[in-house]
């Protein structure tokens, strides 16, 4: 089997965090791509930001007029006239404030639905090469953390980044008009705000790396562990799994404390200073009221304070929403690696369609299940499908350094049952995953009724192969469902004679609800080899002109798999078959059985002259060596 | 489910309340500050008395200073509670889950589990932490404004006094209504991200039957389902943020005119007016911060209701019956009328009405079809499952009446899925016995016939594994699977089809070890071949979940036909074997 894909230590949301991105620019640009259809909406939040804004800063100055020319002086009417200019300030503040972020989130969740649904659209073309060189933890992390943090980057920071910038810049021009001595003190402390934020941000980034790798200790003992509860149990391990989990807790403990402790510190000491900028500026605003004979006067003072306590806050938040969209853009950056991947190739035009032959051999397209089939080259000839594989001195390798198949050539003539016999790694499987052009190949050809299977379109390719994997894959949902899985269309019947071929239909009747009984979990509650079964049933459902059988009935025992034998012979007679198997005595009635060793064709033949040869397989047939 | 919860944070509790108590005095202090404030404009600009000003503006510095060290102390206690209860709570959680059954696990199922172990608890701990910084501060902030309003002036405070419950009225309909809407969308992401992972796990499957429009179709449908949830959820809470302003700028232009018209008459000085702004915008922003981590607690009682269920989950098999000081004398085992199924709602047992006498020291085959009831029989011995009806004994005594380390102890077990842990091969065999000698170390490699390939492994018993085991072969896995097992020494043996990967010969040797080395043990085989459980004192023949037959290899040629089917299914054409 190639490599299979393992869930790293990481484990879920394990490390990844903290990436910076490598290409930010274009990263944005490529989110900007999704945002643009949007542009009227966009336009529209950045008008309501705008106003929001002007709303925000300009109520705020109003205090000054109010308290200087109206509630000292006693003007009554001017107060209530103002007031209400002051209130539809705000009211306007607050609608637009309500209209962009109703609108951003239109926007957004319309944004990363459509980028969800790009990114798994794109893995569907992707190659398998692309899912062995990547763990499920890790993919799956596309669509949990990273899309998330899109979603949250797009939801809020980029409109408050940008809120936040236009209040800053206002306030601080406000601060301006009103008193350009005073503004100098908040110049002063937003420069020691920054260097606070500098120096514990960059404290910080090694705790929190720390704190990561930690979490990933913790994370992979507890799913390793996890997923070795059973063995833990029957060895009686309970006690030296904890302990092994206490120290590994206990060490993200103390980590995850610094860590969270630098992290916190940012909050109070920001909100602090600038308690710290209002008391000073209250001073010195103070003297000058006194001393400035009225050029400042108190509503001055009052408006201004307002200014502090808000300056400060954008600060805040815009270190934060910039951290945000960092965060998001490495998020987005990696859905991006994803989806600008080479798709499988696919250029084939040769087509498979059903076909009847009449008496003189003469084929032509049907629209009906003939159960008969035809390739169709792109000016429209048909070549009768007939189940010819050949190899052309295939040479392959997962890497291209490390070449697993040297130069290995063979044929199965139609009708043909060919087995593969070899130890682990000899390369069996991978060459059925060439078959099917899983892979590409380094140098070499595969034709298939004379045809390079380069030149079939992949489809058409795949769906005239019937796979049964020895990892077996069962989807939530019916087990009528799984079966139907094979050939959407078929009906209840057609599900149940598949399941009859395959010798499951005994064990389905026993479930609770029969037919109908839900799976989950990848059908947990089934034993391996009714696991199996299901899988030939959902193989003989979509009735493929060739199969494939890759260690299909290992877990079956032997007298059940006499009786799926006899079912998979009714269902492909006259069709080729490939077969891998460890129980020689699957393989034993092949054709053509292929011993491979290290990637090479060490022997051919059928059983009896295998066995006269007296070569690896009569030992292999005779237990003298070992099959793993 | 706090209750259930708060044990864990129990042992923290000082430091919860030090960085709770942290947290207020940070709030207070900040609010007392704009009040020192009022006192500079009202008294120091109004007599034009600098050094007062100098005095005042001193104390407020100093005030923010103590402010600034709370603030600090609250993010250290706070931290220091958060990462603690989580670390109480995932400690907790992973020791309930060793006292778990293998009904428990199956319920749960793996990934799930490790869900909760991970993910789960961190949410919790996070959440905890930003409770004691930010929620806290919310009504701090709240009750000391209205506190010290009512104190600067008690007739403006009636303002408040309005603003406040009707603030309350508006906003907590509204998280009450948002509350299901994130539940739902959390709901939806599930749904989503199984999709993915069933994607994931069965690409090829996919890929085979050319299903990728299939599956994209069952994505997009979950997809615009997320999609719907997420609008509908997000948007209503957009709604929090504009009410919020709306009330607030209606409290201080409430203040502006009712204080406006005071400070005319004289009733109210100017600078406790501006006090009253800030008071204002201090609660707005602390509002703004729960509403922030509102939609974080939302998910975390998700979170936490996930983790309750785990430590409520009951085992479901206890050491209740047992004698703690009971152990197994001998392999003997029986059953007696025995039925099992492994769910109740199934309408037929998995194991129907079985007895059997086995006697210590046997060697006993077992052989059956599919889904004929082999694991489930031979996994009722170290009460792995719990039979239905009837009884199982070993030694003579039932299975209950042993504590389960005492049971299994002596009962060692060679699952059909097994698992070797990442580590060197000598720490996997240590499981074993974690006394074990070298000698013993290899005695059990040599009996398994893992010591061929161990020789010639770089490393040896100090090899690394890997992950998972990932560096040996499945043969090979299978034997030192085998060697782990014998190192126990047990008194009952039992091997589910667990050489299946390795050759003929080579089982042959390890059953003849077996013979030898474990002698006075009972070794229970179960086995797709026949050579394998052929020279077995007894043979059982399962099908359908009853015993349909038992002997000897010879007796059983004669009379059981189904074995004879079996027999000749494996013979056929192998003239050689003869």
């Amino acid at each position: 089997m190639p490599r299979h894909p393992k869930r790293g230590p990481g484990g879920p949301g394990g490390p990844g965090g903290f990436r910076k991105p490598k290409n930010l620019r274009g990263t944005l640009r490529k989110l900007m791509r999704y945002l643009g259809r949007y542009k009227l909406h966009l336009g529209l939040v950045v008008v309501l930001l705008i106003a929001s804004s002007a709303c925000t800063v300009g109520g705020s100055y109003l205090i000054k007029p109010l308290i200087n020319d109206y509630i000292l002086p006693g003007d009554f009417r001017g107060l209530a006239k103002m007031l209400v200019l002051m209130a539809a300030v705000y009211v306007t503040g607050a609608a637009c404030s309500f209209g962009y972020a109703r609108v951003m989130v239109h926007v957004s969740q319309n944004c990363v639905a459509k980028i969800r649904g790009e990114l798994f659209d794109k893995m569907q073309t992707l190659p398998l090469k692309f899912f062995d060189g990547h763990t499920h933890g890790e993919l799956m992390s596309r669509y949990t953390n990273d899309i998330e943090t899109v979603s949250e980057a797009l939801n809020n920071s980029f409109a408050s980044l940008i809120s936040c910038t236009l209040n800053f810049t206002g306030t601080i021009a406000m601060m301006l008009v009103l008193s350009p001595p005073l503004t100098l003190i908040t110049f002063a402390v937003l420069g020691v705000m920054l260097l606070v934020v500098r120096s514990i941000g960059s404290r910080s980034h090694l705790c929190f790396s720390r704190q990561q790798k930690t979490l990933g200790a913790v994370n992979g003992y507890i799913e390793e562990m996890t997923e070795g509860q059973k063995v833990i149990k029957v060895f009686n391990h309970e006690q030296a799994a904890k302990e092994g989990f206490y120290a590994r807790n206990e060490e993200y403990f103390r980590a995850a404390v610094q860590a969270q402790m630098f992290a916190g510190m940012m909050m109070p000491a920001m909100g602090n200073l600038s308690y710290i900028n209002y008391a000073i500026t209250c001073c010195l605003g103070a003297m000058a009221a006194i001393s400035s004979g009225g050029a400042f006067q108190l509503g001055d003072l009052a408006a201004f304070l307002q200014y502090t306590r808000q300056v400060s806050q954008p600060v805040n938040q815009i270190s934060q929403q910039v951290n945000t969209i960092l965060s998001a853009a490495a998020g987005a950056e990696r859905i991006f690696e994803i989806m600008e991947m080479e798709p499988e190739a696919d250029s084939g035009k040769v087509r498979l369609v059903r076909a009847r032959a009449d008496a003189a051999g003469n084929v032509t397209r049907v629209h009906e299940d003939t159960n008969a089939w035809a390739w169709m080259a792109p000016d429209g000839s048909l070549t009768p499908l007939r189940g010819d594989v050949r190899f052309h001195n295939v040479v392959f390798g997962y890497e291209k350094d490390h070449i697993i198949l040297h130069d290995i050539s063979l044929f199965a003539k139609p009708g043909q049952k060919i087995a593969f016999v070899g130890s682990t790694g000899a390369g069996k499987t991978t060459i059925t995953s060439l078959i099917n052009r899983f892979y590409e190949l380094q140098s070499g050809s595969i034709t298939y009724d004379g045809i390079d299977i380069r030149d079939i379109e992949k489809d058409s390719l795949r769906r005239s192969l019937g796979v049964v994997l020895q990892d077996t894959h069962l989807f939530t949902g019916t087990v009528a469902d799984n079966i139907r899985y094979g050939r959407l269309e078929a009906t209840d019947e057609e599900v149940k004679a598949a399941a009859q071929l395959a010798g499951a239909d005994a064990f389905i009747r026993h479930l609770p609800q029969g037919y109908d009984t839900i799976l989950s979990g990848d059908g947990g509650n089934l034993s391996q080899g009714e696991r199996q079964l299901l899988n030939i049933a959902r193989a003989a459902c979509a009735n493929p002109p060739v199969l494939i059988l890759d260690e299909a009935t290992s877990s079956i025992d032997t007298r059940t798999e006499k009786i799926i034998e006899r079912g998979m012979d009714r269902l492909m007679a006259g069709r080729t078959v490939f077969v891998i198997a460890h129980r020689l005595s699957t393989v034993r009635n092949a054709k053509a059985i292929i011993v491979l060793e290290q990637g090479e064709i060490i022997e051919r033949g059928d059983h009896e002259s295998l066995l006269q040869e007296r070569g690896r397989y009569y030992q292999l047939y005779t237990g003298q060596a070992e099959l793993a | 489910m706090i209750k259930k919860l708060w044990p864990h944070a129990r042992p923290y509790g000082g430091w919860i309340l030090a960085g709770v108590a942290c947290s207020a005095a940070d709030a207070v202090f900040q609010l007392l500050i704009p009040l020192v404030m009022s006192d500079i404009v009202d008294v120091g600009i109004k007599n034009g008395d600098q050094t007062y000003i100098l005095q005042k503006g001193l104390l407020m510095v100093l005030m923010a200073m103590a402010a600034l060290a709370f603030g600090l102390g609250a993010a250290g206690c706070s931290s220091i509670a958060g990462m603690g209860f989580g670390a109480n709570v995932r400690r907790a959680e992973y020791d309930h889950i060793q006292t778990f059954a293998f009904p428990n696990i199956e319920r749960f199922s793996t990934a799930s589990l490790v869900t909760r172990l991970t993910n789960d608890v961190n949410n919790l701990q996070m959440s905890l932490m930003m409770s004691m910084r930010l929620m806290v501060r919310a009504p701090v902030m709240l009750v000391s404004a209205l506190f010290l309003s009512i104190h600067i002036s008690r007739q403006l405070s009636s303002v408040f006094l309005v603003a406040l419950p009707l603030l309350l009225l508006v906003v907590v309909p509204i998280f009450i209504r948002v509350g299901p809407m994130f539940r739902s969308l959390q709901d939806k992401t599930d749904a989503l991200n199984l999709v993915v992972q069933e994607n994931l796990t069965g690409i090829r499957v996919v890929k085979s039957f050319v299903r990728e429009e299939r599956e994209r179709e069952k994505f997009t449908r979950r997809n615009e389902d997320l999609k719907d949830a997420s609008l509908r959820a997000f948007g209503a809470v957009v709604v929090n943020m504009p009410v919020m302003m709306l009330i607030v700028y209606g409290t201080i232009i409430a203040v502006m005119w009712f204080g406006g018209q005071m400070v005319f008459a004289g009733t109210l000085e100017p600078g406790k007016l501006t006090t009253y702004f800030t008071y204002i915008t201090e609660i707005m922003m602390s509002l703004m911060m729960v509403s922030m981590i509102f939609m974080m607690l939302t998910r975390t009682v998700a979170c936490a209701r996930r983790i309750v269920e785990v430590l409520d989950e009951v085992p479901a098999i206890r050491d209740e019956t047992a004698d703690p000081d009971l152990e197994v004398p001998d392999g003997s085992i029986d059953f007696q009328n025995v039925s099992f199924k492994y769910n109740q709602s199934n309408p037929e047992n998995i194991l129907q009405n079985v007895n059997l006498h086995i006697a210590s020291g046997m060697t006993v085959g077992i052989l059956g079809g599919t889904g004929s009831g082999k694991t489930s029989l031979v996994s009722l011995i170290p009460r792995l499952y719990e039979a239905g009806e009837g009884t199982v004994s070993v030694g003579g005594r039932p299975v209950a009446d042993y504590t389960m380390e005492h049971l299994r102890d002596a009962v060692s077990m060679v699952l059909q899925k097994n698992t070797l842990f990442s580590g060197t091969i000598r720490e996997n065999l240590l499981w074993g016995n974690p006394n074990a000698t070298e000698e013993q170390l290899w005695a059990a490699c040599r009996a398994a016939c893992a010591d061929e390939f161990l020789e010639r492994m770089p490393g040896g018993l100090d090899a690394d594994l890997g992950q998972g085991g990932v560096n040996v072969s499945g043969g090979q896995k299978q034997r030192l699977c085998i060697a782990r097992a014998i190192l126990k020494q047990p008194k009952v043996l039992i091997l589910d089809d667990s050489t299946s990967a390795v050759d003929t010969a080579t089982d042959a040797k390890i059953r003849q070890a077996f013979a030898s080395e474990l002698k006075d043990a009972t070794k229970i085989i179960i086995a797709q071949r026949v050579a394998s459980v052929c020279e077995a004192d007894l043979i059982l023949v399962m099908d359908g979940g009853r015993v349909a037959a038992q002997g000897t290899h010879q007796e059983l040629m004669e009379s059981c036909a189904i074995y004879r089917e079996v027999y000749q299914s494996q013979q056929e054409g192998a003239s050689l074997d003869a």
